[in-house]
């Protein structure tokens, strides 16, 4: 049995999707900025696809800009108003639990002279909006806010942060990558400036994302060179991924409400069970201002690579936030700042459950997992203390 | 990413447990990066007899243990001492770079667990003059992530 809890790393390309984009890779191979036949057929595509997106969240089809992913979205959107701001301010802030696409950025502009304040969580991952309306400054130009974490899950109140940003001038910036095709996102109703999604995470394509651009916000390009997205990201459009992005979205959202329920039945079995079935765990994130998919738990007194390795031998595939997994040091910065120690978040597993995951699947692995943190803690000098109580 | 006998002695660790009244026990490693090695030691005529071992780390950690614990049964102290990160890694047919620091955690918490004999009982070894228990063991690992 191969079992794949992974989803909010990256999730397969549905049949659908495959089959709109197959065309792109061979006879309608044209360059959409060419004027003859092949170039005008990609251009219509590029240009189907772009409104497709921009009506999952109610934008216009011209706000719609396609980057390589969004990570370039979030570098994007950063730097870019950062650069095009920066005579009103040198201020941004943003939160401690972004992405490192966010983080790294905002780390990179520090030592361009901005000026950053990362903004603490509570326990679930929630920032505080007093925190913030404390944080804004005169020379504040960017609020730079994830929608949804993307190892716990949790989603921020995106309408008020929007809503304050607004009403102090701020441009505001949120990373919805792991959001979007989870969360109705409208942006003729929340006041966002900038949002960055990946087609990726949503059955479409790799290497393939967009960034909302409200009309009227100022920004600088990113790449330089040629036309392409209203002189805003230079580049042959990567047409295929382009078609699979839309068809991808398109998917998402007819099925929202149904897909939502599915996975969320699934996700709360799945964290009920493993909570109540293994003692000292601890769920991750809130219980339910929660991305539909995401169950994160620690194990206490056992680390998590080896968790991940020992559900790999029996066909499950999950995710961790300990230092061994992510390559640093430190275990994960969001579980560091969810206030977990160090063991607690050495010992954390992710389970992403997506549009195809069964509930046999799910069985599966409730009945596969406490024997293995069992014998892991079994091994464990930290576990020897707790039997002796 | 592991070979075949780092995930054998991860999937069937050897010589795991504890000595009741060992007679020299270690331990090493910190919870802050992951990793802890507890090494019991049964010694006899110089020579040790029996060795268990407790892991808190990842896949190449518990490997890393296991494949130590069975170097040393049987051998003399000083043998146990000569004992570096580098054989152990190689007896695993080699570990991931950013893995090394367990195979040197091991070596750590043999030499470990024969300082506490050698200081219980008042005996002095060559090959613990460099050895300092309190030592943090540097680092090094490199990125890479999901996006």
């Amino acid at each position: 049995m191969k079992i794949y809890l992974d989803y909010a790393a990256t999730t397969p390309v549905k049949k659908e999707v495959l089959d709109e984009m197959m065309p792109y890779f061979t006879e309608k191979f044209g360059n959409p900025s060419s004027v003859h036949s092949f170039g005008r057929e990609n251009k219509k595509a590029i240009s189907e696809s772009r409104s497709k997106i921009a009506n999952t969240i109610g934008a216009k089809p011209e706000e719609i800009y396609f980057t390589g992913g969004g990570s370039e979205a979030d570098n994007w959107a950063i730097k870019g108003i950062a650069y095009a701001q920066k005579n009103k301010g040198n201020h941004i802030i943003t939160s401690k639990i972004e992405h490192h696409a966010v983080l790294h950025t905002c780390e990179y502009l520090e030592k361009e002279g901005f000026e950053v304040t990362y903004l603490d969580v509570d326990e679930y991952g929630l920032i505080n909006i007093d925190d913030l309306k404390d944080a804004i400054k005169e020379n504040t130009i960017l609020i730079t806010i994830m929608y949804a974490n993307n190892e716990i899950g949790t989603i921020q109140p995106i309408e008020e942060i929007a809503e304050i940003a607004k009403e102090n001038s701020i441009v505001f910036h949120t990373d919805a990558v792991q959001a979007y095709g989870n969360k109705k996102i409208d942006v003729s109703k929340t006041p966002i400036d900038l949002l960055s999604i990946s087609s990726h995470k949503i059955y479409g394509p790799k290497g393939i994302g967009a960034l909302y651009i409200r009309k009227g916000v100022k920004i600088h390009p990113l790449v330089h060179g040629g036309a392409q997205e209203r002189k805003r990201r230079a580049g042959t459009e990567n047409t295929h991924g382009i078609v699979g992005f839309g068809k991808a979205a398109e998917i998402a959202y007819e099925n929202l409400e149904e897909h939502n329920a599915k996975l969320i039945k699934l996700r709360d079995k799945l964290i009920n069970e493993l909570t109540s079935k293994i003692p000292y765990t601890k769920l991750n994130g809130h219980p339910t201002k929660r991305l539909p998919g995401n169950v994160n738990i620690s194990f206490e007194f056992i680390e998590g690579e080896s968790l991940l390795l020992s559900l790999d031998m029996v066909g499950i595939a999950a995710s961790s936030g300990s230092a061994c997994t992510s390559g640093s040091l430190d275990p994960s910065h969001v579980l560091m700042a969810i206030g977990l120690s160090h063991e607690v978040a050495h010992g954390s597993l992710r389970l992403t459950i997506g549009d195809m995951t069964t509930e046999e699947e799910i069985d599966y692995v409730i009945e596969k997992l406490p024997p293995i943190v069992d014998r892991l803690r079994q091994m464990s000098p930290l576990y020897e203390k707790v039997k002796g109580e | 990413m592991y070979s075949e006998k780092v995930m054998d002695h991860f999937m069937n660790p050897r010589n795991v447990g504890e000595i009741e009244n060992a007679d020299g026990v270690g331990q090493v490693g910190n919870p802050r990066c992951g990793d802890i090695m507890k090494m019991y030691l049964k010694i006899n005529n110089n020579i040790i007899e029996d060795v268990k071992f407790k892991t808190f780390g990842c896949g190449s950690a518990i490997a890393t243990s296991s494949m130590a614990t069975e170097m040393i049964i049987g051998k003399t102290i000083e043998e146990a001492l000569d004992l570096t990160n580098k054989e152990v890694a190689n007896a695993l047919d080699g570990l991931p770079p950013i893995k090394m620091h367990c195979s040197v955690l091991a070596e750590q918490a043999v030499k470990s667990a024969i300082y506490d004999y050698a200081k219980k009982n008042n005996l002095y070894f060559e090959g613990l003059k460099d050895f300092n228990p309190d030592e943090e063991e540097d680092h090094h690992h490199d990125h890479d992530e999901e996006y």
